[in-house]
């Protein structure tokens, strides 16, 4: 399950740190173990221009949020909750290769957390960020487009 | 240079258990994890494994004399009623309580939850009898900052059911209650104290003696929180001088699905009920009922027969090895871990740091590791502990970590088991590259 990637993201964590400006801020917490994470959205237009974060918990909980900062910043919110699915798929595959495999390529360090599936306790640890992006980009757009509500059900 | 690992070499005192002929009673200790690692079960305060008379009581029960109890009048129904009321005297008899006084619910919880429900009813209760331990407005509650979950939010419920407000005992820097302001948070207004009489987290032994003076002083009731004591030293209730007792079967070699709550019968006599319906009735018509005596009163459906029966059987097999061995040797392992633990830098214990009014449950964090990975590490070596924060989240906040890794001990706990946990600390700080011993590795 550790594989190299996630102890390096885990080591040297990229985007970490909350920084300005925001269009949206939420906190999340994992109640069966106490892992939280405040994330911060900030969108230019549709796309997300920066997320930055602060959180506490175990290596795979802060690697999963650094590798999905790599993979969101810059990508449309539509684009980037897409990801978030079949980062979700990676983590239903109960260590299935082959759907790891087929990820591969728009996962990029993310498809490194295939092994989290094996673990269902695990599972939660690495979806906490993505919860928290999938919230927040609600949030942000719906800060941006008050008359325009953008699906999210936060 | 030698490959082995450091060994304890701490001084090993005969245990006063026979760890392995208690094994060999536990048929789930045989089996092995993750790859054919043997599995060393340090999770007994989570939930404890069974002993085959146990397991054995239960599938006799189904094969024998199943059927539901204080009903019917055929042969089976007789035999599974008069198992079940041995079952509630053997339970009582192992804290010194008669059986009347022993309500069987589903777990420590649950006790609890009745308790802090029948208080709540009380008020609003039709019958002036029931309206004895009222809680209300400008009334108080007591609990302590160490209580389990299942010992605070019953409670914080009820004083925003009821309007009655909620106080608590603060803990020292060494994980023992503060008893500085024993006098001012138990004052006239206190109906009832909650606390724990050993720390599911911290593994403290609670002073229970000036509490309870003090609780009596101003008139207020007390409930003991048994859930990690009853099953690892002799508790009598009689001595506790307390009016409720909560434990639970599944920490104490029975099944789960059974747990108890004592109550002293003056008091339990006086609550309304909790859960309503068949069993818990004197006399019912359209427009309204009474209520069964206790402990029917509070035992609402068909019980948990076979768990009670179980439960009964687990007593006996402790009874057997002896409380006061058990005791005995899970304090000594608690001595052994602790003075391991001790010799590993980086590992720092949360809770008193010797064996003195401790019980066996040893929380510790990891220099630089999470607690999840530490557990994941020692997972993969086919050591089970419990990671996170034990249901006891203001404990872990007030001594500033995040979560703990928390090792428990039982009668079949063995010092193996105390050298595979040491030795598994040590292999998830090289994993981490955080072993404060080989410096080279850390990035």
């Amino acid at each position: 399950m550790y594989q190299e990637i996630i102890l390096d993201h885990y080591r040297n964590p990229h985007g970490r740190g909350l920084r300005e400006p925001f269009e949206a801020e939420v906190h999340h917490v994992n109640p069966t173990c106490g892992d939280e994470v405040t994330l911060r959205v900030h969108l230019d237009g549709d796309t997300i221009a920066d997320v930055s974060y602060e959180g506490m918990g175990c290596s795979i909980s802060q690697a999963s949020v650094s590798a999905m900062y790599d993979l969101v910043v810059g990508k449309t919110v539509p684009k980037a909750l897409e990801t978030g699915e079949h980062f979700m798929t990676l983590m239903q595959s109960k260590g299935d290769a082959s759907v790891a495999e087929k990820l591969e390529d728009e996962l990029e360090d993310a498809v490194a957390f295939a092994g989290v599936s094996k673990y269902p306790a695990r599972i939660k640890c690495a979806l906490m960020s993505w919860m928290a992006l999938k919230d927040a980009s609600a949030r942000a757009l719906a800060a941006a487009h008050p008359t325009t509500p953008a699906g999210g059900q936060s | 240079m030698t490959q082995t690992v450091s060994r304890p070499t701490g001084a090993r005192a005969p245990l006063p258990l026979d760890v392995e002929a208690i094994r060999a009673d536990f048929p789930i200790l045989t089996r092995t994890v993750r790859d054919g690692k043997k599995l060393v079960y340090l999770d007994s305060g989570a939930t404890s494994q069974k002993p085959r008379s146990v397991l054995d009581a239960e599938r006799d029960f189904y094969e024998n004399y199943n059927a539901a109890v204080h009903r019917g009048a055929h042969a089976l129904a007789e035999e599974a009623t008069d198992h079940y009321e041995a079952a509630r005297r053997t339970i009582g008899a192992f804290i010194g309580a008669p059986e009347r006084e022993i309500v069987f619910t589903r777990n420590t919880t649950e006790g609890i939850n009745l308790v802090a429900y029948a208080l709540s009813n009380a008020a609003t209760a039709k019958d002036p009898k029931y309206r004895r331990y009222a809680v209300g407005q400008g009334d108080e509650i007591v609990v302590t900052e160490m209580e389990h979950h299942a010992n605070l939010v019953p409670w914080q419920q009820l004083c925003e059911r009821t309007g009655a407000t909620l106080r608590w005992l603060g803990l020292t820097d060494d994980g023992r209650l503060d008893l500085s302001d024993l006098d001012t948070v138990i004052n006239e207004r206190t109906k009832l104290v909650a606390v724990t009489q050993q720390s599911n987290i911290l593994g403290t032994i609670n002073p229970l003696a000036p509490i309870v003076a003090r609780a009596r002083e101003v008139g207020a009731l007390v409930l003991v929180d048994g859930a990690q004591s009853v099953p690892h030293q002799p508790v009598d209730v009689q001595q506790l001088g307390v009016d409720f007792l909560t434990f639970s079967g599944h920490k104490m070699l029975g099944p789960s699905g059974i747990g108890v709550l004592w109550g002293r019968y003056e008091v339990l006599d006086a609550l309304p009920p909790f859960l309503t319906g068949g069993s818990m009735i004197e006399v019912v018509r359209m427009e309204g009922s009474t209520f069964a005596a206790p402990p029917q009163r509070f035992e609402a459906g068909v019980p948990m027969t076979a768990q009670a029966i179980g439960l009964a059987a687990a007593v006996e097999y402790l009874q057997a090895l002896g409380m006061d061995k058990v005791e005995e040797h899970e304090k000594a392992l608690t001595g052994y871990a602790l003075e391991k633990l001790a010799e590993i830098p980086g590992v720092t214990v949360i809770g008193p740091p010797d064996t003195v009014a401790r019980g066996g449950a040893v929380s510790f964090t990891v220099e630089g590791i999470h607690p999840h990975d530490v557990g994941q590490v020692l997972d993969d070596l086919g050591i089970a502990v419990r990671v996170g924060h034990h249901c006891a989240w203001p404990v872990v906040r007030r001594y500033g970590v995040p979560a703990t890794t928390r090792a428990t001990f039982y009668v079949h706990t063995g010092y193996d088991d105390i050298d595979a946990l040491v030795d598994g600390v040590r292999a998830a700080q090289k994993f981490f590259g955080v072993d404060p011993l080989d410096s080279a590795e850390v990035s």
